[in-house]
C-alpha cells in the first residue's frame, strides 16, 4: 500500500485519473466564450458614446444580466486555466510555481465574484 | 509558430484586460459619478489604447482560438489549411478590431 498522499500523487508522476479533465474545461468553456464574446463586444461597442443610464439599463435588463454572469464566469474560469498552462511551462522554480498557479486561481475568483456581484447590484438596483 | 506564442501573449494580455473590465463593471454598480470618473480614464488616450490593444487580443485570440477548435476535432491539420487559417485568423482579428473601433468612432461623431 502507497505511503503517498493524494496530493503527493497527483503533483507527482502518475495518474490522479483527472489528466483530461484541465484540458476538456478550457475547450468547454473556450466554445462558451466564442458566443458570448461577439454578443458582448457588438454590445458594448452600440452602448459608445451612451449615457450612465442607457448603460446601467442595458446591464439591469434580464438576458443582459444573465449573459454578463454567464460570460463573467467563463471568462475567469477559462484565464485561470490558461494562465495556470503559461505558469506550469514557464516557471521552473517549484515553490513559484506552486505560489503562482495558487495566487491566479486565488484572484480569479476574487475578480470573477466582485464582477458578478457587481452585475447583481445593477440588476437588481442596489 | 510565431501564431501560437502570439496566442498565449493575447491570452495573458486577456487576463490581464479583466482587471479593466471589473474595474468598469464596478464602477457602472458605483453609481452614475463613479462611471463617468471611470468613462473619462477609458476614453483619455491611456485608455484608448489599452482598450485597442485589447479589442486586437480578443479578437485574435477568439478566431486563433477557433482554429485551436477545430484542430481538436481534427480539422485543418494538413500544412496547407493550417497556414491557410493561420492567415485568416491574423486577418480577421485585425479587421475585426478595426471594424469596431470605426462603428464606435461612428458613433461617437455622429
Amino acid at each position: 500500500m502507497s505511503q503517498r498522499s493524494p496530493l503527493g500523487r497527483a503533483r507527482g508522476l502518475g495518474s490522479a485519473k483527472d489528466g483530461t479533465a484541465h484540458w476538456w474545461a478550457q475547450r468547454l468553456t473556450a466554445l462558451a466564450l466564442v458566443p458570448l464574446t461577439l454578443w458582448v463586444v457588438t454590445s458594448l461597442v452600440s452602448l459608445i458614446g451612451a449615457d450612465y443610464g442607457a448603460v446601467a439599463g442595458w446591464i439591469a435588463s434580464p438576458v443582459t444580466a444573465v449573459l454578463m454572469i454567464l460570460l463573467l464566469a467563463m471568462t475567469f474560469h477559462h484565464a485561470q486555466l490558461g494562465a495556470q498552462v503559461v505558469i506550469e511551462d514557464y516557471v521552473h522554480n517549484e515553490a513559484l510555481k506552486i505560489a503562482g498557479i495558487i495566487a491566479v486561481k486565488f484572484l480569479a475568483l476574487v475578480l470573477g465574484l466582485a464582477s458578478i456581484f457587481a452585475v447583481l447590484m445593477i440588476a437588481l438596483g442596489v | 509558430m510565431t501564431l501560437s506564442i502570439l496566442h498565449r501573449i493575447t491570452g495573458v494580455a486577456l487576463a490581464l484586460g479583466t482587471l479593466l473590465v471589473v474595474f468598469w463593471i464596478v464602477a457602472v454598480a458605483a453609481g452614475p459619478a463613479a462611471y463617468d470618473a471611470a468613462s473619462a480614464l477609458l476614453g483619455s488616450w491611456l485608455g484608448r489604447l489599452l482598450l485597442f490593444g485589447w479589442t486586437f487580443s480578443l479578437f485574435y485570440h477568439l478566431a486563433n482560438g477557433i482554429r485551436h477548435l477545430a484542430w481538436d476535432v481534427g480539422w485543418g491539420y494538413e500544412l496547407g489549411a493550417a497556414r491557410a487559417s493561420g492567415y485568416l485568423a491574423v486577418t480577421a482579428a485585425v479587421v475585426l478590431t478595426l471594424l469596431s473601433w470605426a462603428a464606435g468612432y461612428g458613433l461617437l461623431g455622429g
